[in-house]
């Protein structure tokens, strides 16, 4: 194997781990109340706009970006959820659909019309520019962000496998009213699992944004990379996430490598629908 | 009984006379704008509104047949109404596609899928030479025949979508009263039933998601000949869907009239709006449809006609609902 090649991979689970962090957001959302998030890329766009503004209004990188983001974002989310999904996820299908995906316009053109529709990015060197470790060549800003990314999604699954809340937001996702008679709100449990969700897109946008274009319909490409993601990983499953995550990521670093990078969006998306065909259950999920 | 045919008369009298009476070449465009919108949100609405199945991504059917028939003009000089069978033979394909797999599924992967299918068509289509990639396609500027249907005039064109429109309404309502429309219903109120169904609730779904996307192709290529002109953004580009599904939404999702009461009002308000505001305009247009989703799906997801129908509880306003 060439270090070329190793390069590839490499570079292609960073950027997996990334998309693994803020798919597990969408997962958990759609596991434990059976909701698809439509807005959930236009979530880290708002994020990577987030880090963006603060880098150029406060002069400060991602180690400022990502907590103010993650919060920022955590709260958008529980406003959402009051404010909207409590709603809509008890009527009509319709109203569910439309309900986040109106909220994914409304946020997306808000930017569009309030910063313009230029693609903005931030300095190469926001983290420390490139190095050299055994004959690859790694830009710091991607290394960070798919370091974080890993160990904040090992993170939220020990937090839903391991802790007490964890085990209450299960309760509510596999029976709502039995988990109700136990003393457990499901209403609270799920306005958490909106801060989660939202808030690993917050950090999650929010690095991303150090190596990656800022626009305001980059939130479509990203969605759809995280239904891949999901559907490939087995929805309500984060561990799922994160090996498709990674996976994707690899597949599309390859395929950017071998067939050209306008083609990469075009391969992840086919095999999004290679996946509904075949294996719509995901790679590791059950039907 | 002849109070709703008096009021269908009415109703009919008016569509029919507008062009005439309101006859400046800015209203007329209009007209045939509003008419055009309404073929195209009709056909989303047996899918999304009949059979509850939200597609996002119908623009894709659009797009096939908008580059249909600008394809088969640039490259073999046929008149563009030719490329029209193409085009829905491409776009049932593509439905059958996405619908096979995803509509045995909760309607999450179905509404993903679309999307995914749609962002997909664009992007190739933006790579591939022979459909013009980012530059987009052409049709006659100068009509030939007759048969090119290029006119000067919005005229023409506003009586040539009503009657497409006419036929759409026709055929949804013969399939609103048929078994299709019955099976789509007991599927849609209830999981349950659907499920007792079993293959034959997939079926009807898959039915519905190919006539939906048949008519959907038919506006594209109407569109396409009324501009001459097709490219990514404005024949595949995602924007295209959200005014389908809104119109559709705003008037009354599975209910006759409801794409027709919708694309009446939100036609004229972007019109005005990219009028008055320009560039920017468009911009705070989707700001505002944006908000208009978000708002008929907390607070009324039957639509406008939906809640006219329940405030008159005795006669049923837009479709007959085997009231």
């Amino acid at each position: 194997m060439s270090a070329t090649f190793v390069q590839v991979i490499v570079g292609g689970l960073l950027l997996g781990a990334v998309y693994a962090l803020f798919s597990s957001g969408l997962t958990l959302i759609w596991g434990m109340m059976n909701v698809v998030n439509f807005a959930h890329g236009d979530f880290v766009m708002l994020a990577m706009y987030t880090a963006f503004l603060v880098w150029k209004l406060l002069g400060i990188g991602p180690a400022g970006s990502v907590p103010i983001a993650a919060l920022l974002l955590a709260t958008l989310g529980v406003v959402a959820y009051f404010a909207l999904v409590r709603h809509v996820m008890r009527g009509p299908m319709i109203a569910q659909i439309l309900g986040t995906f109106g909220l994914a316009l409304l946020l997306r053109y808000s930017v569009f019309w309030g910063l313009g529709a230029n693609f903005q990015s931030l300095p190469d060197n926001i983290v420390g520019g490139t190095f050299e470790v055994l004959g690859i060549r790694l830009q710091a800003s991607r290394l960070l962000a798919g370091a974080v990314a890993l160990l904040v999604t090992a993170g939220l699954h020990l937090l839903l496998t391991r802790t007490l809340l964890g085990s209450r937001m299960l309760a509510v996702s596999e029976d709502a009213t039995a988990a109700q008679l136990m003393g457990i709100r499901p209403d609270r449990m799920q306005a958490i699992a909106w801060a989660i969700a939202a808030g690993a897109t917050g950090i999650a946008g929010a690095l991303i944004a150090t190596f990656f274009y800022v626009s305001p319909t980059v939130g479509e490409t990203l969605a759809i990379i995280a239904f891949v993601t999901v559907s490939l990983g087995g929805f309500g499953s984060v561990p799922g996430a994160l090996v498709a995550g990674l996976l994707i990521g690899v597949i599309e670093s390859l395929s950017a490598f071998w067939i050209g990078a306008v083609y990469k969006d075009i391969v992840v998306y086919s095999l999004f629908v290679a996946v509904l065909w075949f294996r719509p259950q995901g790679l590791m999920g059950k039907a | 009984m002849t109070k709703r045919l008096l009021f269908s008369a009415a109703a009919a009298l008016i569509v029919i006379a507008y062009p005439l009476v309101f006859s400046s070449p800015f209203q007329q465009r209009l007209g045939a704008l509003v008419l055009l919108y309404a073929i195209a949100a009709s056909a989303w609405n047996i899918v999304g509104g009949y059979a509850g199945q939200v597609s996002v991504g119908h623009v894709v059917f659009f797009g096939c047949g908008a580059y249909a028939a600008m394809a088969v003009y640039q490259h073999f000089g046929l008149p563009p109404i030719a490329g029209v069978p193409l085009g829905i033979a491409v776009s049932v394909l593509i439905a059958a596609v996405i619908g096979v797999p995803t509509l045995r599924l909760s309607g999450h992967y179905f509404s993903m899928a679309t999307i995914a299918v749609a962002e997909l068509a664009r992007l190739i289509t933006t790579n591939v030479e022979f459909l013009g990639a980012a530059v987009g396609l052409s049709g006659p500027t100068v009509p030939r025949t007759v048969l090119d249907l290029s006119f000067t005039s919005a005229l023409p064109y506003y009586y040539l979508f009503l009657a497409v429109l006419a036929g759409t309404l026709a055929l949804t309502w013969r399939m609103e009263r048929g078994r299709m429309g019955y099976y789509l219903r007991a599927i849609k109120d209830s999981e349950r039933a659907a499920r007792s169904l079993g293959a034959a609730s997939g079926r009807y779904k898959l039915y519905a998601f190919m006539l939906s996307a048949a008519l959907t192709s038919l506006a594209g290529a109407l569109y396409a000949m009324m501009f001459g002109f097709i490219d990514p953004e404005s024949g595949l580009g995602i924007l295209i869907s959200v005014k389908m599904l809104i119109m559709a939404a705003l008037g009354g999702a599975g209910l006759l009239f409801g794409p027709l009461v919708g694309a009446a009002i939100l036609v004229p308000l972007e019109e005005v709006s990219n009028n008055l505001l320009g560039g920017r305009g468009a911009g705070l247009t989707f700001v505002l449809y944006g908000a208009i989703i978000t708002l008929i799906a907390r607070f009324q997801p039957g639509g406008l006609l939906d809640l006219v129908r329940r405030r008159l509880p005795r006669r049923s306003v837009g479709s007959g609902h085997a009231a």
